[in-house]
């Protein structure tokens, strides 16, 4: 009836999953129940679980990304600790528990914290940016966010409920193999990753879609936001790449559950297809995270130097280089298991010839600041921050990509400190850039500058405290995923590293600090008029938050940088553009369909893992059904009047008009 | 200073021309001029292209299968070769069955062209009768390998071989069931232009099943045969 599932899988015997499993369900439980008894369940079923709406669903994702960042820190804090103590000595986790915490780590942070994070800004910024209403499917756009949220409650549900896998954030055969890997954890791995990978993949396609079919009239190719190009060359990585992790997850799932051999050691399986399979999307899915990262900064940088972004041309082609050239290095992933000189060589090659697009981006942005107006605010603190740290860990990058050089630091914590350097200053650092610059666009008002600022600063000495020493630790020898160590020259910078953690922990409370400051003084951080930075893109044009169509009409795009000319014009004559023709808006209506989807994906996931067939296949007619259901539905849209439209913004256009007076006013004086 | 922009004008209704970008009920065409400077295209173009998004996502999905097979085929172990299981007869009666259905399916695209509801659920129901029959002969074709012990467990060409036919068989499956949900809806609520949209883009599916089962009986059962 229920499968494997038995009480056994409640690791009662076991204190610190117990204990942290307590407190996460409590955690849960509570703000459900606040939820409930505040009375806000209809609120929030409304306006958020079902909403169709880009803006919300993207809020969504960055809220799931965060929640699932301190998760995945939580890991690292775990980890940290661990090594302070294990100097000849066991430490307070046991190996099998380490092992599923570094596993856990590594997916939680890539797949359920960067990727929705830059995912979640794609979704709020793209549409606006491209001045259109919504993406070009917004229905399946909600799905897509409630599968990713179903993985992401898989993951996190086996840390009460069976286990994790054990076998680091890919899962290579043979060491996945059933018969290396009996229990329940590399399950839970297939099955979260497969679920919120058919998330991802639908993201993509509504985004390659959404860019190259439906923007405002007039924005050419070349006149999209440098931030519309790197999101489409994402959305075109996620849907040449995705796939091809679904088919080597699902065999390897055949090989686990059915007794296949694509990977095994036996019967002709190949375990080395595996790696070719799986660094054939790793790597692309690496440019995937940081291209929408590159198109972060590039917004910002231009922004807050209040200059359009220095050659723009050179920009979209060192962006559509990247989305090709990262097809053509999977291999320097295995360069140690044996593909021979000749064949490292020719990927050694392509491995630096991938660094000099991203070097091509360097330069455009060091020259956008230059002889600019540069405004330090949080934001671009994050991108400076970016530039200084990612050209180290891009260094190491080419130093790895020389297959002599990897023979001596592969999987060692050189290696880690590579890849930390380049994910956490690209992404990380662009996920907090565009969470503080896109903020007030999406709730009305600002995030609090000073404690933005102490939570850079903590976070980036943290950071270079932790990846500095993995680096030297590297060179002296020490391999990853120890679970305890005896040498007796590590155990300084291992507690260097552990220092640079608590300096990380700080950061993230400011972090936390900052949201509850800047909601504590949101009348006074009131973003009024909609363009709080002097912004240069569509979004700044309408109000903040936009309403939920956007705009009231779709603006005519004349050239780059599409705001900056209207509001020069405005600024030149001191009056805002004629008011359009207010008609009446079609939105679509709210669907419950994708929060539904997820419930029974969750169920599918869940009952694969444990072996509960019939509820697997009860999951799947229930998805099947809602998704009948959901093609039945006679009315799709609904109507808003033009009155309302001409209401919405006329309010707007007020706010604008009296912060234009201001300017007039001090020009006069 | 002179801040008077002249009032905007509330109009009576008259259709928002941009509403998500489509003209109303997705009826309306395209000013695009094909760099897409001519504002969002309509619902018509956007589905179908995201569709063929989708489709392009599923071919690379194909594609791995067919390097796994590439790749295992010649990891035999001790089970048979390709050439000691395949039943070239067998492969071209689906073969037949499944270009047969796509014609058939061509003609459900025609009827729907044209708003005619009996030829459109005959050619479908035909679709049906002819993909269905694939499904069975093909798993007859595994339940008998099975029973003689050449089941996907024996040997890792075995494995990549019922993966990659039986992941095409399963798109299949999922195509007939798509099939049965169409007829049923253009049945009740008429050629309703979402509806429409819909048809078109499971006969786009169908079609690129097609295209993949010639990849699979060429490289899979011709090219197996020859060895």
């Amino acid at each position: 009836m229920l499968g494997k599932l038995t009480l056994e899988a409640i690791p009662l015997h076991q204190p610190i999953p117990l204990i942290a499993g307590a407190v996460v369900v409590a955690i849960v439980l509570g703000v459900i129940a606040w939820i409930v008894l505040a009375g806000h369940l209809p609120y929030l079923w409304r306006e958020w679980i079902t909403s169709v709406d880009h803006k919300r669903v993207g809020v969504m994702y960055c809220l799931l990304a965060l929640v699932m960042l301190i998760r995945g820190f939580s890991d690292a804090i775990l980890m940290r600790s661990q090594h302070a103590f294990a100097y000849r000595a066991a430490g307070y986790l046991p190996p099998e528990h380490y092992d599923q915490i570094f596993s856990a780590h590594g997916v939680i942070m890539i797949f359920f914290g960067a990727m929705p994070f830059m995912i979640g800004l794609m979704n709020f910024a793209v549409p606006l940016q491209l001045g259109v209403r919504d993406v070009a499917f917004p229905t399946l756009n909600s799905v897509s966010f409630w599968l990713t949220a179903s993985g992401a409650l898989l993951v996190n549900a086996s840390l009460v409920v069976g286990e994790f896998a054990r076998t680091g954030w890919w899962p290579a055969p043979p060491l996945s193999e059933m018969t290396y890997s009996p229990g329940v954890g590399v399950d839970y791995y297939l099955w979260a990753i497969q679920i919120s990978g058919v998330g991802t993949l639908m993201t993509g396609i509504n985004f390659v879609t959404t860019i190259l079919k439906m923007r405002a009239p007039g924005m050419s190719y070349l006149r999209m936001p440098m931030f519309c190009w790197t999101a489409l060359a994402a959305s075109l990585l996620i849907v040449a790449a995705f796939p091809i992790l679904t088919a080597t997850l699902a065999m390897l799932s055949l090989d686990r559950y059915l007794g296949f051999h694509f990977f095994t050691d036996s019967h002709g399986g190949n375990s080395m297809m595996f790696m070719n399979l799986f660094w054939a999307w790793g790597h692309p899915e690496v440019y995937i995270l940081a291209l929408p990262a590159y198109g972060v900064f590039s917004e910002v940088i231009s922004t807050f130097s209040g200059k359009p972004l220095f050659a723009y041309r050179s920009m979209v082609l060192a962006t559509m280089s990247i989305c090709l050239l990262s097809f053509t290095v999977w291999l320097h992933h295995f360069f140690t298991m044996g593909p021979g000189g000749d064949v490292n060589g020719v990927f050694a090659i392509t491995s630096m010839i991938i660094a000099v697009p991203t070097g091509v981006k360097i330069f455009d942005w060091l020259f956008t600041m230059y002889g600019g107006r540069v405004r330090l605010t949080s934001a671009m603190l994050w991108s400076l921050g970016f530039m200084v740290t990612f050209v180290v860990g891009g260094a190491t990058g080419v130093l790895l990509a020389i297959p002599p050089a990897d023979f001596v630091l592969h999987n060692s914590m050189f290696l880690v400190a590579h890849f930390h350097n380049v994910m956490v200053s690209a992404v990380l650092f662009a996920a907090f850039a565009g969470y503080t610059y896109w903020f007030p666009k999406a709730f009305g008002f600002r995030l609090d500058e000073w404690w933005g600022k102490a939570a850079f600063w903590f976070g980036i000495t943290g950071f270079v405290i932790v990846f500095g020493a993995f680096y030297w630790l590297g060179l002296l020898g020490m391999t990853r995923r120890m679970q305890h160590y005896d040498v007796a020259d590590w155990r300084p910078w291992i507690l260097v590293s552990a220092f640079g953690i608590v300096v990380m922990i700080a950061g993230v409370a400011c972090t936390i600090i900052q949201l509850v400051v800047s909601i504590r003084r949101r009348e006074e951080l009131r973003d009024v008029t909609g363009d709080p930075w002097d912004g240069r893109s569509l979004e700044w044009a309408t109000a903040s938050p936009p309403p939920v169509f956007n705009f009231a009409a779709l603006p005519e795009v004349h050239g780059e940088e599409a705001y900056w000319a209207i509001k020069s014009r405005a600024r030149e004559q001191l009056r805002l553009r004629e008011e359009p023709d207010y008609a009446p808006i079609e939105m679509p209506l709210n669907s419950a369909t994708g929060f539904i989807c997820a419930f029974f994906a969750t169920l599918i996931g869940f009952a694969m893992i444990w072996y509960i067939w019939w509820l697997a296949a009860a999951g799947l007619v229930g998805a099947f059904l809602t998704f009948v259901v959901f093609a039945w539905r006679d009315t799709v849209e609904y109507e808003i009047p033009a009155s309302e439209v001409a209401k919405v913004n006329r309010a707007n256009r007020t706010t604008r008009l009296e912060a234009l007076q201001g300017i007039g006013q001090r020009r006069a004086a | 200073m002179s801040a008077t922009a002249s009032p905007g004008s509330v109009t009576a209704f008259r259709g928002d021309p941009n509403h998500l970008g489509h003209g109303r009920d997705g009826r309306g065409e395209s000013r695009a001029t094909g760099r897409g400077t001519g504002g969002p295209s309509p619902k018509r173009i956007v589905v179908a292209y995201g569709f063929w998004i989708f489709i392009l996502s599923d071919i690379v999905m194909f594609a791995s299968f067919f390097a796994s097979y590439a790749v295992l085929q010649g990891g035999v172990s001790d089970g048979p070769t390709g050439p000691q299981i395949f039943d070239l007869t067998n492969t071209a009666l689906e073969t037949g069955l499944l270009l047969l259905s796509s014609f058939a399916c061509g003609m459900a695209s025609l009827a729907l062209g044209a708003r005619r509801m009996l030829y459109f659920q005959v050619a479908m129901a035909v679709t049906f009768c002819l993909g269905a029959g694939f499904v069975a002969l093909e798993v007859m074709e595994f339940a008998d390998l099975i029973a003689r012990g050449i089941g996907p467990s024996r040997s890792a060409f075995l494995s990549s071989f019922f993966t990659l036919v039986g992941c095409h068989g399963l798109h299949v499956t999922v195509g007939l069931l798509w099939l049965l949900t169409m007829m049923a809806q253009v049945l009740t609520k008429g050629f309703r232009s979402d509806i429409v949209r819909r048809t078109l883009c499971f006969a786009l599916f169908w079609h690129a099943l097609d295209i993949v089962w010639v990849g699979v009986f060429s490289i899979v059962y011709l090219m197996g045969s020859i060895t």
